[in-house]
């Protein structure tokens, strides 16, 4: 495949690498440190590192801002982007801003419901969704144009992502809708956490079918528990994710004190199983506020060392 | 039909409370279907507001009038005669009539007692549910017959979100998921394939986005 | 029900048939309900929902009709007069 954008994460998938993507939350507060710190942790075992946006609807420092510190650090950034809080005219400014830094990396994303977060009372916007961003962004990047029509001075060169769910209802339509993304441009995918291994291979069994693995590139999320408590919350109490009884019970069948190191062994042997998948080209391991993980996961995993493309 | 229900009491009381005589208007259309503002719940308010009054000592005489509608000239002229008599006006119509009342009587204060909530249908008797925000450029066509602006909480256009779960929508398991009712429906009548139709940016300028609507007719404006 | 309260009633309750043997089948069980919303709205003006309660008897069953009137003047009496009444005459008294 060629690359249309100067994005390593696309030079890495084209290349024929399975590539490794980690994310980042930023503070609740204006320390653009916390950011660089984590960033520090993680940078030699991944190729790109994500920047949530108000992840759960909770205020936190920009995306933006966040992305341009680990550029400013020589790092790559993917932007993530919810259309929940900026209309079309923000949305646009602001991916232009991004590439103004040289940020060549967007997830595209309509963002969770504002009543999770600490703002319930608040309006939203959802004057687009996210499929339509993945329009727009692609609009701009290969057209040069606005989509009120103008032309842009100078297009975005973005590398165009958006997220999957393969275990969110209903089923039937949860490969649909990935050709319906990838209908509107999208070119790489970032899935939900994995921890029903069938079922996700079904999913990719179906992707393969329509050849959709073949439009896209597919990065398997996957996130260790820190405890046998975080995975029944998980389990119970976040939307449209699955985790199997056997999974929860891996967990609270070892000691307190030995189930981090249990959360870290189902990653791996996670990953390493979704290694032979057909269609899946590399992972994106969320370790949420356990940044330090990362490394270890990458390296038991066998991605270790990261490949090195200009 | 516009759907509402009563403001607390003590919000109305609050409104009214240096008055000594006040004229409560009920409206015969929507919010007597749905038991906010028609002639009982006129009633039932000026019995309570009386009460209220009685407790503290004071008292307050109420007129209780219930027009036809509250949106049209007509019947609101049917007040003008008597509306100078009260102090203040208590409109149980939805926000249309409270303002059309106002804008006719510039003189007299008029509050509103209900909060209009939305414009839905009656599910089965004492359970109201929304089906329309008047985008003003119906999509129903695209989407099987059911509405994502207003029955989708994130109203997406090419839904559903991660968050669907068991046909319920991820902001709270009472609420139906508008996208598994658009799959359900769509498979029902044999056009599931539609679903990959993409829907495209919408116009948001029929939408109150675009500033305050009005729509003219000139065959039929004298 | 609101108007007995508003001429200065005490208490009120409301009589209906056992439930399940309605002779218009679930008429007492509406006014159950409507009877719950007057409570509520008597708890939100102050005069207090206490005063107000549905029973369901027999038609036959005279024993029972005086008990529950006894037990409803117990209560009411518990509650006091109608507030309603003692704000109207203070203000005549002053
Ligand atoms: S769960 Fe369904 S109704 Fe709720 S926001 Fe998502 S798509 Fe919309």
């Amino acid at each position: 495949m060629n690359t249309k954008t100067p994005s390593r994460l696309e030079k890495i998938l084209a290349a024929g690498h399975l590539a490794v993507t980690s994310e980042c939350g930023p503070p609740r507060g204006s320390n653009g440190d916390a950011i660089t710190k984590k960033a520090e942790m993680i940078k030699d075992y991944v190729d790109a590192i994500n920047i949530t946006d108000n992840q759960t609807s909770v205020t936190r420092l920009c995306s933006l801002a966040s992305v341009i510190h680990l550029k400013l650090m020589g790092l790559e950034p993917v932007l993530q982007m919810v259309t929940r809080d900026r209309n079309r005219i923000a949305l646009q400014s602001d991916i232009l801003g991004a590439a103004s830094f040289g940020i060549n990396n967007i997830l595209c994303l309509s963002g969770d419901h504002q009543s999770f977060g600490d703002n319930p009372q608040g309006q939203n916007v959802f004057d687009i969704d996210s499929i339509q961003l993945i329009q727009t962004v692609r609009l701009m990047r290969d057209e040069g144009k606005f989509l009120g029509g103008d032309d842009i001075d100078q297009p975005p060169k973005m590398f165009v992502g958006a997220a999957a769910n393969p275990f969110a209802d209903p089923f039937e339509i949860r490969v649909p809708r990935l050709a319906k993304k990838i209908a509107a441009g999208v070119e790489f995918i970032q899935t939900q956490c994995i921890y029903n291994l069938e079922k996700f291979e079904l999913w990719m069994k179906q992707v393969r079918d329509r050849g959709l693995h073949e439009k896209v590139y597919i990065l398997a999320g996957v996130t260790p528990f820190k405890s046998a408590g975080m995975a029944k919350y998980m389990k119970n109490r976040v939307p449209g994710m699955d985790v199997p009884d056997e999974v929860v019970k891996r967990m609270s069948d070892v000691p307190k004190e030995k189930q981090p190191e249990e959360g870290i062994n189902i990653c791996v042997e996670s990953i390493q199983r979704l290694k032979e998948v057909e269609g899946v080209r590399g992972f994106h391991v969320m370790a949420i506020e356990w940044e330090e993980k990362v490394p270890e996961i990458v390296e038991r995993s066998g991605l270790y060392p990261r490949p090195k493309i200009e | 039909m516009i759907v509402a229900e009563r403001k607390p009491i003590d919000e109305i009381i609050g409104f009214v409370k240096n008055c000594k005589k006040i004229l409560l208007v009920g409206c015969n259309e929507c919010v007597t279907v749905c038991y906010a503002g028609g002639k009982k719940e006129v009633g039932v308010l000026a019995s309570a507001l009386k009460m209220a009054f009685m407790k503290e000592g004071k008292e307050l005489e109420v007129e209780e009038v219930t027009l036809e509608r509250q949106c049209d000239h007509e019947y609101l002229e049917e007040i003008r005669n008597i509306i100078d008599q009260y102090e203040a006006v208590i409109s149980l119509a939805c926000g249309v009539g409270v303002q059309f009342l106002a804008e006719k009587y510039l003189t007299t204060p008029v509050f509103p007692g209900l909060n209009t909530s939305f414009m839905g249908v009656t599910e089965e008797s004492g359970v109201w549910s929304e089906r329309c925000q008047g985008c003003g450029q119906c999509i129903l066509g695209q989407t099987a017959g059911i509405c994502p602006i207003s029955r989708c909480a994130k109203r997406l256009l090419n839904g559903p979100c991660g968050g669907s779960t068991d046909g319920k929508c991820e902001i709270n398991k009472e609420l139906d998921c508008a996208w598994q009712l658009i799959i359900d429906r769509l498979k029902e009548l044999g056009r599931l394939e539609d679903y990959e139709k993409l829907i495209p940016i919408k116009d948001w300028s029929t939408e109150r986005a675009g500033g305050p609507r009005k729509i003219v007719r000139e065959d039929l404006k004298s | 029900m609101m108007v007995a309260f508003q001429k200065g009633a005490d208490g009120v309750y409301v009589v209906g048939c056992l439930e399940g043997e309605c002779h218009f089948l679930t008429g007492n069980l509406r006014a159950k309900k409507k009877v719950e919303y007057a409570k509520k709205l008597l708890d939100e003006i102050g005069v207090g929902g206490e005063r107000l309660a549905m029973y369901n008897i027999a038609a036959s069953d005279g024993p029972r009709f005086a008990e529950v009137a006894r037990e409803m003047h117990e209560k009411i009496k518990a509650q006091g007069p109608n507030p309603i009444k003692g704000a109207t005459l203070n203000k005549k008294a002053a």
